[in-house]
């Protein structure tokens, strides 16, 4: 019984260094644990032997099925790891570098400096607001102080619709809707379409974006304005901004300004971008008049307010150096295709 | 407009200033300067030289061979010009001089040597006048630099005229003088005027303002025997420095006296008009204006008239505010004149003059409502002009006076903490009276209470409420110089509008979902671009003064603009898309108001995906939309088309909350066609202003189930016309069925088949095959009731 034990045990060793593939290698595992297999029949033989006998046949055959499963389980390990290795090493080096298509899509460059514009007011207790483009003569003229014979309200400025209704010409035209929304005291941008008629030219469109502001409570100053026009340009630009402010006149602010920042070409230095003043001329701005603010439903006695208007369309031409205003309604994906969100 | 800092002198003594900085302190602090030039400074060595022979140069017939005194020496000189004669005083640059920056040096000119220059006004740079040399007069002494006879070195600087627009007042160096003396604290100095009262026993002219509702005031005077022509040089040099012409003595002192006082004037010639009327005419005639163009004037038009004797209609003079007329210019030998200074309706001025497509220095003043009280003091200040050159002229008239429209006097009144809040720092009441009185008003304290007067010339329009007075502090104060500080406001949340919210959103998935572009476009629609893709030009609202009939109607939907810019760029690539969100508008509402309505537009194109693909991609894009914005389901179901350019058997109704919000649509072959035979493309819209206002779905969480399910998979063959949501009913409120999904689809023989996954699962157990069995053969069963048939 012994020298069968380590007999099996010999031949084991032997056809197991042969097997050399996993299919070989479960044969084997058949061949001496399956039902029928050598080991399984040793210790079916035991039945027969006496019981001193059985209890150290028995330990070795249970030693020799020991040895048999690991060293079965051994190879199996060895084999499997030769076949992953021959599977790598024959597999395919991919070309990272070929095109990969599937190009991403791109928001309107108005909408990303539009949106970077919002995050800041929002963050400093704005809210925004958006308003029609088609709107009376009342919301663009009269609520904001233009009075009937203003040059502004002149058919080669402003595009009348055969019902008397015309284009808004400017953000202001939500000013009277968005005070009597919220009431004093306000905080609110209002980004929005304008519409000049005038002919289209590098620098000239007849439509285009402007983004409004206004804040509006008890005490609000011209130092506020200055401040807050410093900070919210710095935080557009990223980086400290200088201002300046000239009297601008416009109807729907007293005082009004012409904000003008330094150069950013040429830090103030002078060049071809700033006629060589050291100065761009931004934005305009002013404390709210107060016609605006009485036809607004605030009273003006209690409450002062500054507002502003940013060329969204121009900012968007300063900041990527867009030569053609024209490329930004042009539909050319050419050029708009080429903008992310920031 | 130009400003000659030799003029503001006039008025203000800037002697010892820094004059750079205080023009950069006028753009600080009342307008804004765009240039500054320094006139006469590239002269040097120019000296009135007096020609003491002439020869005639042998070979040369324009040539002259001059001796010239320089004060210092006698220079030899070959000088061109056709008025040099003996003993004509001219300037003269001395060789090694400059005129106009050049250097002049010893120059040979036809064999001779010339050793300095003879010049003209305009190589002197100031005029434009080139015909021969500038003839000095006799008793000029010889040898002295030409830039100390005359004020020929000046600033001159250029302030942006938009600037001016609410500013009446600073049309002429008077008002401007003013400003700089408040901003340098120098004393402004009356104008020097003649007292017309001297006159007043004289005849008063016939002066009738017909039409008292455009015409404010109507101030005249006659002048006659006017022997003079020539205006002196240093009246023509400013006028020149100034952007004007010198014409003749009175043309330029009306002209003069337009850019001193900002009053426009007209000198009608006393022979040819003689009485004024001022009215408008009942019907249009043609009109001869003094530039000697022929122009239709209306019956909204303000004229002055001259009585016709004999019942006659009377005869149309002048445009009024605008322009005269030719056949009553003053004339070379004009020596009497009927002076007018008068005060116009601004809108009415300004109205004609662009009906007339004239705008003129007058106009552009007339247009600002100039003060109606300085009409007056313009004649005097124009007879003290007059008479200083013209000594022998002499008035024939009593200065006739028509005052129809008095301003009232503004004034106004309010404490010191009204200025403390408006300005959010603190000036002191002492630098606020100042600062008031430099500006010409009056002003005054009395128990912290400020009481101030508007002058006249403020008050026509530009000071009227007590924030006016805020800035006129604020200005001369100096925005540089103010402490800046943020507000002490109350903070309250504030959440974005849905509308706001959802466009963002919206955005977000199509761009980074989709790989979508963003396009912007107009509001209106392009009939140009419409007919080129074959669409016809939908009918809707006008504007009435569009650029082209092209862009004259509003669209009414986002596609045929999307699918333009789909066509334009359809070499961009094998397959893209674009999207918009703008604005339409859908006819009128009920109150008349245009029904504008925020659109997104999307437009597909594909050289990849068949049709079909493209459709059913498009309508997953929108109902990811709704499940992703408002967790709301978005339904589609086929309809009619909407427009001629929409497939009729492929245009699909968005529906939600039992609206429609929009559509999506292939195109009809000819329109596909003209963008792109072997593309697909798709389009569609949704309806921003609806699809924001839908009720947000809530979000009910779902345990995930523990047990496996089991999946079936059958294949139906639909009939003819029959769709996916015709069998729904089949399978809907089955037991244990987690979810139905398509997992193959094609078409044959006619007929389209889909090979379907049923997914069925339970939260308490794993499901066994004999459970789900009988669930599908019921399912199987309606479907056959339902016309659909099981592949085996």
């Amino acid at each position: 019984m012994k020298e069968r034990i380590e007999g099996l045990r010999e031949s084991f060793e032997r056809e197991l260094k042969s097997a050399g593939s996993s299919e070989a290698v479960e044969k084997l595992r058949v061949a001496y644990l399956g039902r029928k297999g050598s080991v399984t029949e040793l210790l079916k033989g035991l039945k027969d032997a006496g019981a001193n006998e059985k209890k150290e046949l028995g330990q070795h055959i249970n030693s020799l099925k020991k040895t048999v499963e690991q060293r079965l389980s051994e190879r199996v390990g060895e084999i499997k790891a030769a076949e992953e290795q021959r599977e790598i090493e024959s597999a395919e080096r991919y070309d990272v570098t070929l095109p990969t298509g599937g190009d991403p899509g791109s928001y309107h460059p108005i909408t990303v400096v539009q949106r970077q514009l919002e995050e800041i007011f929002t963050s400093m207790g704005f809210v925004v607001e958006d308003y029609k483009e088609i709107v009376t003569d009342y919301e663009c003229f009269e609520a904001v102080n233009i009075p009937k014979d203003h040059p502004a309200r002149d058919m080669q400025d402003t595009y009348y619709l055969e019902n008397g209704q015309l284009l808004k010409t400017h953000t202001s035209a939500a000013q009277n809707f968005i005070l009597r929304k919220y009431g004093a005291p306000c905080r609110a941008i209002f980004p929005g379409r304008c519409f000049r008629n005038e002919a289209t030219d590098a620098s000239h469109e007849n439509t285009f974006f402007q983004m409004e502001g206004i804040m509006v409570d008890k005490n609000i100053s011209i130092s506020n304005l200055i401040y807050f026009m410093k900070t919210m340009l710095s935080e557009v630009f990223q980086r400290d901004v200088k201002v300046r402010l000239r009297p601008g006149f416009f109807p729907f602010v007293e005082p009004g300004f012409e904000l003008d920042i330094n150069c950013l070409i040429c830090g103030g230095e002078g060049c071809s971008t700033c006629h060589h003043s050291g100065w761009v001329e931004l934005c305009p701005c002013g404390m709210i008049h107060p016609n605006v603010l009485k036809m607004g439903g605030v009273d003006p006695e209690e409450y002062t307010g500054f507002a502003f208007g940013l060329g969204l369309t121009r900012l968007v031409m300063m900041k990527y150096g867009v030569k053609d205003i024209r490329d930004l309604n042009s539909g050319n994906l050419k050029a708009l295709g080429q903008f992310r969100h920031e | 407009m130009l400003i000659s800092m030799n003029w503001i002198n006039d008025f203000v003594d800037l002697s010892g200033l820094d004059l750079p900085a205080l023009i950069q302190r006028f753009t600080l602090s009342t307008a804004e300067v765009e240039d500054v030039f320094e006139m006469g400074r590239d002269l040097r060595g120019v000296v009135a030289g007096k020609i003491i022979s002439v020869e005639n140069h042998p070979d040369s017939k324009k040539l002259h061979l001059l001796k010239v005194d320089g004060g210092d020496k006698i220079y030899d000189v070959v000088c061109g010009a056709p008025n040099v004669r003996e003993g004509l005083i001219v300037p003269f640059v001395k060789e090694g001089g400059m005129v106009g920056g050049q250097e002049i040096g010893m120059a040979k000119l036809a064999g001779y040597e010339s050793h300095g220059m003879c010049c003209s006004e305009r190589e002197l740079g100031i005029s434009a006048d080139h015909s021969g040399l500038m003839e000095l007069p006799d008793d000029t002494p010889v040898g002295r630099d030409v830039t100390e006879l005359y004020g020929i070195i000046d600033t001159v600087f250029e302030v942006d005229n938009k600037s001016l627009t609410n500013r009446p007042d600073l049309w002429g160096h008077y008002g401007i003088a003013r400003e700089f003396a408040a901003l340098s604290g120098r004393e402004l100095k009356p104008l020097e005027t003649v007292s017309l009262k001297q006159f007043d026993n004289l005849e008063p002219i016939d002066i009738d303002v017909q039409d008292k509702e455009l015409c404010y005031r109507y101030s005249g005077l006659k002048v006659r025997n006017i022997t003079k022509k020539v205006s002196p040089v240093d009246m023509r040099i400013r006028l020149f420095y100034c952007g004007s012409r010198a014409i003749n003595l009175l043309a330029d002192l009306t002209n003069y006296l337009m850019l001193e006082m900002g009053q426009p004037m007209h000198a009608f010639d006393c022979a040819k008009v003689d009485s004024i009327r001022v009215k408008r005419f009942d019907a249009p005639f043609t009109f001869t204006t003094l530039d000697g163009t022929e122009r239709r004037v209306d019956e909204n038009t303000l004229m002055i008239c001259t009585k016709s004797g004999n019942g006659l209609e009377d005869t149309p003079v002048a445009v009024a505010g605008i322009m005269g007329g030719l056949d009553s210019e003053i004339e070379d030998d004009t020596d009497s004149l009927l002076l007018e200074s008068a005060n116009f309706d601004a809108a009415s001025v300004r109205k004609s003059s662009t009906r007339m497509g004239l705008r003129t220095d007058a106009s552009m003043r007339y247009e600002k409502t100039l003060d109606p009280e300085m009409t007056v003091p313009a004649i005097g200040r124009f007879m003290k002009l007059l008479l200083d050159i013209d000594p022998g002229a002499q008035v024939i008239s009593k200065l006739t006076d028509v005052y129809v429209k008095h301003y009232p006097k503004v004034e106004l009144s309010f404490d010191k903490g009204y200025v403390d809040r408006y300005t959010g720092i603190e000036i002191d009441d002492g630098r606020i009276i100042d600062t008031l009185l430099s500006l010409g008003f009056e002003a005054r304290q009395e128990g912290g209470r400020f009481t101030v007067g508007v002058p006249s010339w403020r008050a026509t329009k530009d000071v009227t409420i007590k924030a006016d007075i805020i800035e006129e502090i604020t200005r001369i104060y100096g925005y540089d110089n103010f402490d800046i500080a943020t507000t002490m406001s109350p903070l309250y949340p504030r959440r974005r509008s849905a509308g706001a919210k959802a466009d963002n959103f919206v955005k977000d998935i199509l761009v980074q979902t989709y790989g979508l572009h963003e396009v912007h476009s107009y509001i209106w629609q392009d009939a140009k671009k419409c007919r080129i893709l074959g669409i016809e030009p939908e009918d809707n609202i006008k504007l009435i003064n569009a650029q082209t009939p092209d862009h004259e109607v509003i669209r009414r939907s986002m596609g045929p603009t999307l699918l333009s810019v789909v066509q334009e760029n359809r070499a961009f690539g094998a397959d893209f898309g674009v999207f918009e969100i703008g604005r339409a508008a859908e006819g009128l509402n009920e109150d008349g108001l245009v029904n504008e309505r925020k659109k997104l537009g999307i437009a597909l194109f594909s050289r990849t995906l068949e049709e079909r693909e493209l459709y059913l991609k498009l309508a997953g894009i929108m109902k990811a939309l709704g499940q992703s914005v408002k967790r709301t389901e978005l339904r589609l179901a086929n309809c009619e088309p909407r427009f001629k350019w929409q497939h009729p058997r492929n245009t699909a109704v968005i529906m939600a909350e039992g609206e429609a919000l929009g559509w999506i649509c292939t195109l009809t072959p000819s329109v596909l066609g003209s963008i792109d035979r072997k593309a697909a493309v798709v389009c569609g819209q949704l309806d921003m202003d609806m699809f924001s206002e839908l009720k947000e779905g809530g979000l009910s969480y779902k345990e995930p189930g523990r047990f496996p399910g089991i999946d079936i998979d059958l294949s139906v063959v639909m009939p003819e016309g029959m769709r996916f949501a015709d069998m729904e009913p089949a399978w809907e409120g089955s037991g244990y069925l987690a979810g139905v999904s398509l997992i193959d689809s094609f078409r044959q023989a006619g007929r389209r088949s889909l090979t379907l996954r049923f997914g069925f699962s339970s939260l308490e157990k794993t499901l066994s095959k004999e459970e789900v069995q009988p669930i599908v053969d019921g399912i199987i069963e309606k479907l056959g009731e339902a016309g659909a048939v099981l592949r085996s």
